[in-house]
């Protein structure tokens, strides 16, 4: 068990660390270097001046040392400055992580148990009437542009009905703790919302793959009542590749975090990377989009320790 | 030998199982009416309508007889741009999965048929493209300054770099979920006799892997790239909604939705319409793959 976690450790740390030289190089690609825009802030300076400070900086070095530097720079905590925020990146990802965490958490506990409740009552008669509303439902929910479902939202929440604010994580002047959850509501339905089709359709199958099996004819055969034998029975053993696609499904779950970031104007990772990139903000977008990448990766790790942790039988090797 | 009575072929049960599947057969017809929608803008074309002429005294002019949806922000006839705007989302769909697909299907094919080292490095490749939130990460490759890599100024800034570039990007991250089918596949199939048997009698790798396993993959892949193509008609829209996909004026359905925000309020039927095209589109695009899928299970009763 300890060398199989070792093992997955250093493997996902060497993900990291290609890719992290994958979205330097990519990153260098975009348009202009912190130079150009220096230029275009101030047309004034001269092409030797230009040279000099991209000699100062380094940024006439190749790649593969430029990139080495920073590594070197970032492994010590220091991951540089952003450009238009003017502040340390470091100091700036926090609370952006803070932001999308409750955006994330929420709606993915609401999905989870949106799921377990449609999944489990569709899965009872295959085929049936329910099965078919809320596999249609479901259908629904992976086929939606979220961007575009938070629009709608919009148009009927805020400018249709006036519910519920449009934009922001609080008014000005208030900000009071009813005053951010109202904000809240609307990215944390959309992203719900749409997260929820998928999972019901993972626990629908996986249910109506455990009811088929023998253990359940047992469990009613010993008289258990059918509660008993959904919830106990049944349910545990679809519990696990439940869990395991769950904990999977969070770098989607981070993709529609970042487009309710945007449409709803909340200060999370996705939003900052996102204006990081329109922005030239070359620091931050790294940074951001590595940050990212390792939460995405924990989570993997962390799906592939539950999935052996859940199901004995899976040796891991 | 007498030929059996009542037997039939494994596409025909295969047609009759995909038949009696009715959201599968509803969305073929809903994607047969999108298509013909779509290149319904081809013959209008001839007769005059132009989905770049503008009318800045027509803006958000509502439906008329002589603009039957109204008009979008600069008093383009917004029907003509839905229609064009259709074939780009579409066309993206269905070359960014040909090209993921077909990149899919090799790695998948090598790793799953030599084993050993090279399925290892191939499928620790795939998983690390996995782990990759691939929406930032198709953001930075839609921000990419295509000068930089030698392409010269004019071909970066036309219009067909911006189509070839958003399907090139998709195609690049959307190739894994096939990459492992096909491997899962392949590998169950390796050691099959019919396989064993042509490798015993000499074939090469090749040979087997064209003649003998890619025929046996053939019905999961098919499934896997109609699920791919609602997928990618997704990240289109996506991308294109940023600002990072199909360049204005050229419409797609994403980039008609670029100010939607402000559009919600002004004029909010356009910032309905091309969502919801595309919402359609996806989901007869889905419940055709899963009709697909039902059909080609052997599991499923007939």
């Amino acid at each position: 068990m300890t060398r199989f976690i070792l093992r997955r450790v250093v493997q996902t740390l060497l993900v990291l660390l290609v890719m992290s030289f994958v979205i330097y190089s990519l990153i260098g690609l975009m348009p202009g270097d912190p130079i150009d825009i220096m230029i275009a802030g101030n047309p004034t300076i001269a092409p030797d001046v230009a040279a000099a400070l991209r000699k100062l900086y380094g940024l006439d070095q190749p790649l593969l040392l430029r990139y080495w530097r920073w590594l070197m720079a970032a492994l010590q905590g220091d991951l540089g400055y952003s450009r238009t925020h003017s502040q340390p990146v470091l100091t700036m990802l926090l609370p952006a992580l803070g932001q999308t965490c409750k955006l994330l958490i929420s709606s993915f506990v609401i999905s989870v148990i949106l799921s377990f409740v449609l999944g489990i009552l569709a899965a009872r008669k295959p085929g049936g009437l329910l099965d078919g509303i809320i596999s249609l439902a479901a259908f629904a929910g992976i086929s939606v542009p979220v961007f575009w479902l938070a629009l709608m939202m919009i148009l009927v929440f805020a400018v249709g009905l006036h519910w519920l604010p449009a934009s922001g994580i609080a008014t000005v002047g208030d900000g009071g703790f009813k005053d951010q959850v109202v904000h809240l509501v609307m990215p944390v339905a959309t992203l719900a919302l749409a997260t929820t089709g998928g999972f019901t359709r993972f626990v629908r199958a996986s249910m109506i793959e455990v009811l088929r099996l023998d253990l359940v004819r047992t469990a009613r055969a010993k008289g258990a009542g059918e509660g008993r034998v959904i919830l106990i029975h049944a349910f545990r053993n679809a519990l696990i590749p439940v869990v395991t696609i769950m904990a999977l499904s969070f770098g989607v779950l981070f993709n529609g975090a970042l487009l309710t970031e945007t449409m709803f104007a909340q200060p999370g990772m996705g939003k900052m990377i996102y204006d990081a990139i329109l922005g030239n903000d070359f620091n931050l977008a790294l940074s951001g989009l590595l940050f990212a990448t390792l939460v995405t990766l924990l989570s993997n790790l962390a799906a592939d320790l539950a999935y052996g942790w859940l199901d004995p039988r899976i040796g891991l090797q | 030998m007498s030929r059996l009575e009542g037997a039939v072929s494994p596409w025909r049960l295969r047609r009759r199982r995909f038949l009696r599947h009715r959201a599968g057969v509803a969305s073929l017809g809903v994607l047969g009416v999108l298509v013909m929608f779509a290149l319904a803008a081809i013959p209008m074309q001839w007769f005059g309508w132009d989905p770049d002429a503008t009318d800045l005294f027509a803006r958000f002019d509502p439906p008329s007889a002589k603009h039957w949806l109204g008009t979008d922000e600069a008093g383009r006839d917004e029907l003509i741009r839905l229609m064009v705007g259709g074939q780009m989302s579409l066309l993206v769909g269905v070359l960014a999965t040909g090209i993921g697909g077909v990149v899919g299907v090799l790695i998948g094919l090598c790793a799953g048929y030599f084993g050993g080292r090279v399925d290892a490095v191939l499928m620790r490749f795939t998983d690390g493209m996995i782990a990759l939130p691939l929406l930032p990460l198709l953001i930075v490759l839609g921000a990419v300054d295509l000068t930089k890599l030698g392409f010269s100024r004019g071909f970066a800034h036309s219009g067909a770099a911006g189509f070839w570039r958003i399907v090139v990007i998709i195609a690049i991250v959307d190739w894994t979920a096939i990459a492992r089918l096909v491997r899962a596949a392949t590998i169950a199939l390796k050691e099959r006799d019919f396989v064993r048997a042509a490798r015993a009698s000499g074939a090469g790798a090749g040979y087997v892997m064209t003649s003998h396993v890619l025929p046996n993959v053939a019905t999961p892949i098919i499934v896997a790239f109609t699920l791919t193509v609602g997928r990618v008609i997704l990240f289109e829209s996506v991308l294109s909604f940023l600002g990072f996909g199909i360049v204005p004026p050229t419409p797609s359905w994403g980039n008609m939705l670029n100010n939607a925000q402000e559009l919600v309020i002004s004029a909010p039927a356009l910032a309905i319409y091309p969502g919801l095209l595309i919402f359609a589109t996806v989901i007869a695009v889905n419940f055709l793959g899963d009709g697909l899928q039902h059909a080609f299970d052997p599991r499923s009763e007939t």
